[in-house]
């Protein structure tokens, strides 16, 4: 999160945050340093930034195991503390082999899941050949750095297996910021608002080269526990385990406050 | 000493105990045969609390604590809550959640949100946990006070009133506290609301907390003052769940009260979770068969856009 102020700070004269209200036509420029140098319209921004990605709540994790992966979601739609509904999915099929998951405002979540449900689409049209999560992680990186002054206020998950030379598949998973910048883990990705309670528990469960009958129970656990540690996510959670001839998609049943 | 502690220190209860103190020192007892304090001795002692050497202490503490102005403040005070109580023919019941948070950490899932003030009053704690529990403590200390000075026990009224007035001396100094005072007394079942600012309400149905309105949606709708005991509880048990259940504040399990004339019961404890899925049990008048979550009691039921039952 640490990206966002610089956003904000060099937010260029007239421009408008997307989804925030413009509040002045002029926007003052401070110097970099510390958050004391913000004007203070850029850090009244700054407070409405920070909590935007928290309005909605909602949490992401992505696993790798031994010729599988998998990736999970909670269900919450929140608006701030109150849950409007518990059958929000995070998590959206790209190709037979590749899901991404969306955790940060709602609104963005379906937006982006749109505008990648096109980009792929038109790629297969284009390119007649198959689409490698390798080359929609940097095609998602592209989309989200494209906004790089009115980002998405989401932070991307994709989890598939990728195809070698050779014939075989393996684990492939990646994360970016909500302004595209990529980040390759051979173990699991999180995001959204129980990320730093996912971290905890994925870095104590997490072993390499599960099963996926045991990856399920890994990333099922690890998500459980970590959203009901988190007052935003929650109330009942969705996995995916995705095999080179399978997924297998459970629906989990989770404390529902 | 400053003047808001002086202020406080002068009423009646604490110059008498200081005077009973002093009498007891001239004739060589001590405080180790008074006992302890309690934790209270620095009211005792007319040296009330400490405050910060600088020139404006409340606003110097309102820096540090009020996430609302500054959510990256250091010193988070618990605030997600739901507690409710009301008044009816069989008394009061009291149900609150257990739920405390530190921004969008859940610190725990097992508060105790009902505080035993003496066998026939009891609190309610929302706000500063810290602020409920010290001070409806020491509520229930001047109760034992007026009893054993008055020979009989004080009413709900003149307790609440107490508290209100005690909060009320430190008003501005952060403080927060939203609470319900329950009990039964000479005149029958009384629920007060009193909270830091100062305000004091009597009345028959109260809910504090930032799950307070889910709460009040359920309890207005199936409220009346004829319920019988069982119903009267699963009301407040339902609309502490429908609190837990749309408020992230709120939630874990469910703690329940009854007031009846003979003083306070704890009826039980329940998981929130465990309600949605599966309810109170059965034989619970007024409670839905099965778990109290729509989708868990509609689940295939809709005639209109059937969803596919997985085999």
């Amino acid at each position: 999160m640490s990206q966002i102020w610089k956003y904000v700070r060099v937010t260029p004269s007239g421009g408008r945050v997307r989804g925030v209200p413009a509040r002045s036509s002029t926007t003052s420029i401070s110097l970099p340093g510390t958050p004391d140098h913000l004007s203070s319209q850029s850090t009244l921004i700054l407070r409405f930034v920070m909590s935007i990605m928290e309005h909605n709540g909602g949490s992401v994790v992505a696993m790798a195991g031994k010729n599988c992966v998998a990736i999970a979601c909670d269900l919450r739609l929140g608006a701030g503390a109150q849950t409007i509904a518990t059958n929000f999915e995070k998590i959206f099929p790209v190709t037979d082999r590749m899901y991404l998951g969306l955790a940060g405002l709602a609104s963005d979540v379906v937006t982006l899941r749109e505008k990648f449900r096109y980009l792929t689409n038109m790629f297969l049209i284009k390119e007649s050949r198959p689409l490698e999560p390798s080359t929609f992680a940097h095609l998602v990186s592209s989309t989200l750095y494209e906004r790089r002054f009115g980002p998405y206020f989401c932070e991307p998950v994709l989890a598939g297996l990728e195809r070698t030379p050779s014939g075989s598949y393996k684990p492939y998973i990646v994360g970016t910021d909500l302004i595209g910048c990529l980040n390759f883990a051979k173990d699991f990705i999180v995001t959204g608002t129980a990320s730093d309670k996912l971290f905890g528990v994925a870095e104590g469960l997490w072993e390499p080269d599960l099963e996926p009958e045991d990856l399920f129970e890994t990333i099922s656990q690890t998500l459980m526990n970590a959203v009901d540690r988190d007052a935003y996510s929650g109330w009942g959670a969705v996995v995916h385990v995705i095999t080179p001839d399978k997924v297998i998609t459970r629906t989990l049943k989770g404390r529902m406050d | 000493m400053n003047s808001f502690a002086s202020r406080f220190i002068a009423s009646s209860a604490e110059n008498e105990i200081r005077q009973a103190k002093a009498m007891a020192e001239e004739e060589g007892l001590t405080d180790a045969m008074w006992g302890s304090d309690a934790g209270f001795g620095s009211l005792v002692t007319g040296h009330a609390f400490n405050v910060p050497a600088v020139p404006d202490p409340s606003a110097f503490l309102r820096l540090h604590t009020d996430d609302h102005a500054d959510p990256n403040c250091k010193i988070k005070i618990q605030h997600g809550t739901t507690t409710l109580a009301f008044r009816y023919k069989g008394g009061v019941i009291v149900a609150v959640d257990s739920r405390a948070t530190a921004g969008s950490y859940i610190a725990s899932g097992t508060v105790k949100k009902v505080i035993e003030i003496n066998p026939y009053l009891l609190g309610t704690m929302a706000g500063g946990a810290a602020d409920c529990q010290y001070w409806e403590t020491y509520l229930g200390i001047q109760c034992r006070l007026h009893e054993l000075r008055n020979k009989e026990r004080i009413s709900v009224s003149a307790a609440s009133k107490y508290l209100s007035n005690l909060v009320y001396s430190y008003k501005g100094m952060g403080l927060s506290m939203g609470t319900m005072i329950c009990g039964w007394d000479k005149t029958g079942p009384a629920v007060f609301y009193v909270d830091s600012d100062g305000t004091r309400l009597k009345g028959d149905l109260f809910s504090v907390g930032s799950g307070s309105t889910f709460a009040y949606g359920v309890l207005d709708q199936g409220y009346s003052w004829d319920m019988s005991d069982e119903e009267a509880q699963e009301l407040g048990r339902r609309s502490i769940y429908a609190a837990g259940h749309r408020d992230a504040f709120s939630g874990n399990t469910i703690n329940l009260y009854h007031v009846q004339e003979d003083g306070w019961k704890f009826i039980g404890n329940y998981d929130v979770t465990k309600m949605h899925y599966e309810g109170p049990g059965p034989d619970v008048p007024g409670a839905p068969v099965g778990g109290y979550g729509y989708d868990v009691r509609t689940h295939g039921r809709f005639s209109v856009l059937p969803t596919a039952v997985p085999a």
